[in-house]
């Protein structure tokens, strides 16, 4: 039933003169989760945030938030979201509790009550020291603080964070994803976007990969994974006459077409994640006298998702339309 | 809440914004008051002594109001170039995404703007009288001359809102805001009297409305026979106010930084 998922769109469409931003997303996030809009700049991230955030009207398809239908009753969809932009959209020449309780006023929340709110964000987001102090002297890792103390005031029912850590250094990366973590205990759904796969993978739980203004793929990251393969075996052997049994019985374990390294010593193939395949091939190769170099399975990494899903690696961006600006940081790894 | 109310508080929350902030950034203040104390003693001894203003006292008599008109005028750019920092830093997009009026946002720009403008008028009218500016009619046509000047700039905020809006940079905002003002406020009757410009030009200043504007206030201040220029003056005002605020609003909802 709708009742039961935060957000619900269906076949949204979107143009901006002759680019297609949206070529009929589909997208359903229960109440409580987080999930992760992935895709390479200009891939629709952003546009779709806009949609369900009001700011867009989408050319075609629905979009609800709570059941609320965002064209028809854009008023009502603004009291129970929260927005962080791909900017720290804050008032540089007021302090942090002072944009805190500027915001509550635009929520007409009475006056005392967006006090007493401002006081608890800034201690959650450990805002105390700098509370009165104003935001233009404000570290980056900060600004995004108080960017998104100020989306919570209300108590959204739906937090939208468009690539929350674009632009940070990594230390306030990590304390941003931690806190990122800390809300979703907290129950609030989430919808985080972004071009770093590590922060997907980290912080999401499920992904929506999303490319040329549509869903592609969706899953946990794990079934991404699993999805393209599951996990590599790559064995290395001493001697290269014993290719042929290498590979005999690499073909025997493996799950899938065997590859031989150009240097004839080393093979690779798929097998079934969980399968405990490599005692399995250990043993085997140890039984027809073949003497192991080296071995080493790889689950593969959001990156080979992506590639496989596209064809080319997240960072390789078509276009930046989503305006994504900052110092590309690192993308790999999973 | 009513839709009315909530325009109301969420303008004057809006508007209580910026004027936190005048203080914060008071250079910007002096400056902009600056500026038009500055044309009024360049303009006063420079060109005092060559102009004559044939039926005023003095030349000063003659050019007060016009500088007094082109200063606020000047003064609505502040319009444009806030909405488009709002626009470049994200706030507008935060905005546009909270359960308020979308209309108080402009409406708390241009009036935290009229504010301002009518602080920098203040200052302007003392340097004014200090160095011999009169006022010679009664004290009501005064205050009916400074009325007609502040709508006439009120209704100039709502145009630059729309500029704001529509550029792409603060930098844009700024040069779009201002280039047309230098025509507007030249080519009229602030500076000299339109009878002394070539036929075509002379034309153009009549008809603009800048011209009535400042030939309203003038007369007023002056003590003169003003005939239909007030009305006019106000009828120029709120049909700018009725285009543009229309204009500005819609564009305000479709409006993003990116």
């Amino acid at each position: 039933m709708p009742e039961q998922l935060a957000v619900e769109a269906r076949g949204l469409e979107k143009r901006f003169g002759e680019t297609v931003a949206l070529a009929g997303v589909d997208l359903e996030v229960p109440r409580g989760a987080l999930y992760g809009l992935l895709g390479p700049n200009g891939a629709g991230k952003t546009t779709t945030v806009r949609v369900l955030t009001t700011l867009l009207r989408p050319d075609a398809g629905t979009a609800r938030l709570d059941g609320i239908d965002v064209v028809a009753e854009p008023h009502r969809v603004r009291e129970r979201i929260g927005l962080t932009g791909q900017y720290a959209a804050v008032e540089e020449r007021l302090t942090a509790r002072e944009n805190i309780e500027y915001i509550a006023r635009l929520f007409h929340l009475p006056r005392q009550e967006g006090r007493r709110r401002a006081g608890e964000l800034l201690e959650r987001f450990d805002l105390v020291d700098a509370a009165d102090r104003v935001v233009k002297g404000f570290s980056g890792g900060m600004r995004r603080r108080l960017d998104i103390a100020m989306s919570l005031i209300a108590r959204p029912s739906v937090l939208f964070l468009d690539e929350p850590t674009t632009g940070l250094d990594p230390r306030s990366r990590l304390a941003m994803w931690e806190l990122i973590e800390e809300l979703e205990h907290d129950g609030t759904t989430v919808l985080l976007t972004t071009q770093y796969l590590d922060e997907a993978d980290r912080l999401a739980d499920r992904i929506v990969v999303i490319d040329h203004g549509r869903v592609i793929e969706q899953g946990t990251a794990d079934e991404l994974k699993d999805r393209i393969g599951g996990d590599r075996i790559t064995v290395s052997i001493a001697r290269i006459e014993n290719q042929a049994k290498a590979l005999e019985v690499l073909r025997q374990r493996c799950n899938g077409p065997v590859d031989v390294e150009g240097d004839g010593r080393t093979f690779s193939g798929p097998i079934r994640t969980g399968d405990r395949v490599v005692p399995g091939v250990v043993r085997a190769l140890d039984e027809v006298g073949v003497d192991v170099l080296d071995l080493d399975v790889r689950r593969p990494t959001l990156d080979d998702v992506f590639l496989t899903l596209t064809g080319r690696p997240v960072d390789a961006a078509d276009d930046d339309s989503d305006g994504v600006t900052g110092a590309p940081l690192t993308k790999v790894t999973s | 809440m009513t839709d009315l109310s909530m325009v109301v508080q969420d303008s004057w929350t809006e508007a209580g914004r910026h004027l936190r902030i005048i203080p914060r950034n008071i250079e910007v203040l002096i400056f902009a008051t600056i500026q038009p104390i500055m044309f009024i003693v360049l303009f006063s001894y420079v060109f005092g002594g060559a102009i004559t203003a044939p039926g005023f006292t003095n030349y000063d008599q003659f050019l007060m109001p016009g500088i007094f008109a082109q200063s606020l005028v000047f003064g609505s750019a502040f319009t444009g170039v806030g909405l488009a920092e709002d626009l470049s830093k994200g706030l507008v997009d935060r905005l546009r995404s909270l359960p308020m009026s979308r209309s108080a946002v402009l409406i708390g720009r241009t009036v935290s703007d009229l504010l301002r403008n009518i602080f920098t008028f203040t200052i302007m009218v003392v340097i004014a009288f200090a160095i011999g500016f009169r006022l010679e009619g009664s004290f009501a046509q005064a205050t009916l001359a400074t009325f007609v000047l502040l709508l006439f700039s009120y209704s100039l905020s709502w145009v630059q809102a729309l500029i704001g809006l529509s550029v792409k940079s603060v930098e844009a905002a700024n040069s779009a805001g201002f280039i047309w003002m230098f025509p507007l406020t030249f080519v009229s009757s602030a500076f000299v009297p339109p009878e002394t410009m070539p036929g075509w030009l002379e034309a153009i200043a009549n008809a603009n409305p800048f011209t009535i504007v400042t030939n309203a206030s003038r007369a007023l201040y002056n003590g003169m026979p003003v005939g239909n220029d007030v009305w006019y003056s106000i009828g120029w005002s709120l049909a700018l106010i009725a285009v543009f605020a229309g204009l500005a609003t819609r564009k305000f909802g479709r409006s993003t930084s990116a």
